[in-house]
């Protein structure tokens, strides 16, 4: 779990921080302008390809994308 | 009557926060026609002022032309005011066409659709040529028209950082398995001025049979050594699939947009794109204005030459005065100010000497990226240059921003 709660914060930090903001596992991230909705669907195809699972497209909701915390929570949903 | 007080209220509410945050837009009356000196009234009710215009999309100052005006006049004459129909059902003369096939050549492309503006051709392109099965690949800083076009196709959106090669190949990767991938930029990039590195995204398009779309209102007429646009200056003319472009800049100034492209794609959008479907195309004057416009700049590319001699000596004198300025060789040179008042206020203090320029904030541009963006033309002379030159460093020492780095600066005047 702490393995994949920092790929994801990491993926996120390279994907969407431009500048020296700092991005803590509960930060929020579609609330707090980082990812805007947008670039959902880059996240989404990562975790996808990345844990070999499919999201159906309305569990991928901008709540559920909230932060990394979250994210994990929905990834877990969808590895079982 | 259903527009009650509460209604009102609603909106003058909306209205006066914009007025608060110092958002509300105010428009300049100019009572001139368009060109390097031109007469302004500002505020509302003020006696005009003569004033130095360096910041029109005016880049070749055609706006104004003898030529183009009596083209236009001709156009008129022969051709009428307006067509009262849309293209496909009796809105199509024979200039049209012609300008459609003059267009192609200039470009170097396969055929070409007249749209009303490019603001509509961006907002009917994507939809006509792409489906839910595709995905439209755009750099994070295209203009405004193309995220709305982006927002009305079907297909699916993933943006590249600005510019970053390498972050658009991951995401050609990411998503190989889409039917068809769009690559999606500005030529030029109208807030910073900087241009899309068209060669190497060529390459890329081709590595991963993606189709490459470029946005060259910034660039069509000035940018390349005949003034062909981005592609002509990344040596990738014939290698583009789809190319978008206004009339109302460079090419002329009044109005006008198109798609040029591959002729598959041109033909799905006289057959899909709503706005060229269901709203009246470019009126006959100011198609008749753009074949001149079109033939002055296939004739000679004296005035591209002019606006690259001119925009070379502005980026210099601004440097050598020590203000900020984007780096790039295009006509677009933003001044980097970093702070919105300070950019609001250098404005009002150029507009006193004479020179009216415009300071763009945030949401414009990302926060403490304020900044007043000039744009060059060829329609200005030396003496104008230096002239708002001179108005810049007397503006620029009133506010000893002079020399000065960009965090003296924000120390100076914050975010």
């Amino acid at each position: 779990m702490e393995d994949m709660k920092e790929i994801i914060k990491q993926y996120v930090i390279n994907e969407y921080v431009e500048d020296d903001s700092e991005v803590t596992f509960d930060t929020p991230l579609i609330s707090g302008g980082i990812v805007d909705s947008f670039s959902m669907v880059s996240l989404k195809r990562f975790l996808e390809n990345k844990y070999k699972i499919s999201i159906p497209d309305d569990k991928a909701t901008p709540e559920a994308f909230d932060s990394v915390n979250k994210i994990c929570l929905l990834v877990n949903e969808y590895l079982k | 009557m259903a527009y009650s007080d509460k209604v009102r209220g609603t909106y003058q509410e909306i209205i006066n926060g914009m007025k608060d945050a110092g958002l509300l837009k105010v428009e300049r009356y100019i009572h001139s026609a368009q060109a390097a000196d031109i007469e302004v009234e500002f505020p509302a009710g003020a006696p005009l002022k003569k004033v130095i215009n360096i910041c029109a999309n005016n880049y070749l100052g055609l706006s104004s032309h003898p030529d183009v005006v009596k083209a236009a006049h001709e156009g008129l004459d022969s051709h009428g005011y307006g067509m009262s129909s849309v293209r496909f059902i009796c809105g199509t003369q024979d200039i049209h066409r012609t300008l459609e096939g003059m267009v192609t050549k200039f470009l170097g492309t396969e055929d070409t659709i007249l749209f009303p503006s490019c603001m509509d051709a961006n907002a009917g392109v994507f939809e006509a040529v792409l489906t839910k099965d595709d995905v439209m690949i755009s750099d994070r800083l295209v203009h405004a028209s193309i995220i709305d076009g982006i927002r009305l196709c079907s297909a699916m959106h993933d943006t590249y950082k600005h510019s970053d090669m390498a972050h658009l190949e991951e995401k050609l990767q990411l998503h190989n398995d889409k039917r068809l991938k769009m690559v999606i930029t500005d030529g030029v990039f109208s807030m910073d001025g900087d241009t899309a590195k068209l060669d190497q995204m060529a390459d890329l398009c081709e590595k991963y049979d993606a189709l490459l779309f470029c946005d060259e209102s910034h660039s069509s007429g000035f940018i390349g050594k005949t003034g062909r646009g981005t592609h002509e200056k990344c040596g990738v003319m014939g290698r583009m699939d789809i190319i978008t472009t206004t009339f109302g800049k460079g090419l002329g100034g009044a109005s006008g947009g198109c798609v040029s492209g591959r002729k598959e794609l041109v033909e799905m959008c006289r057959q899909k794109a709503r706005p060229y479907l269901f709203s009246n195309t470019i009126a006959p004057p100011v198609v008749a204005g753009v074949i001149k416009v079109l033939e002055i700049l296939s004739a000679t590319t004296e005035r591209r030459d002019k606006l690259e001699k001119n925009t070379e000596f502005w980026r210099k004198g601004l440097t050598e005065m020590g203000l900020i300025i984007k780096e790039g060789d295009t006509p677009i040179v933003p001044v980097m100010l970093f702070n919105a008042k300070l950019s609001q206020d250098v404005s009002r203090d150029l507009y006193e000497e004479g020179i009216y320029a415009i300071g763009f904030f945030f949401p414009v541009v990302p926060q403490s990226q304020a900044r007043i963006r000039t744009q060059i033309s060829a329609g200005h002379e030396i003496h104008h240059l230096e002239k708002a030159l001179a108005a810049f460093k007397k503006v620029g020492a009133k506010y000893n921003i002079l020399g000065k780095t960009k965090q003296e600066i924000i120390d100076m005047y914050g975010m």
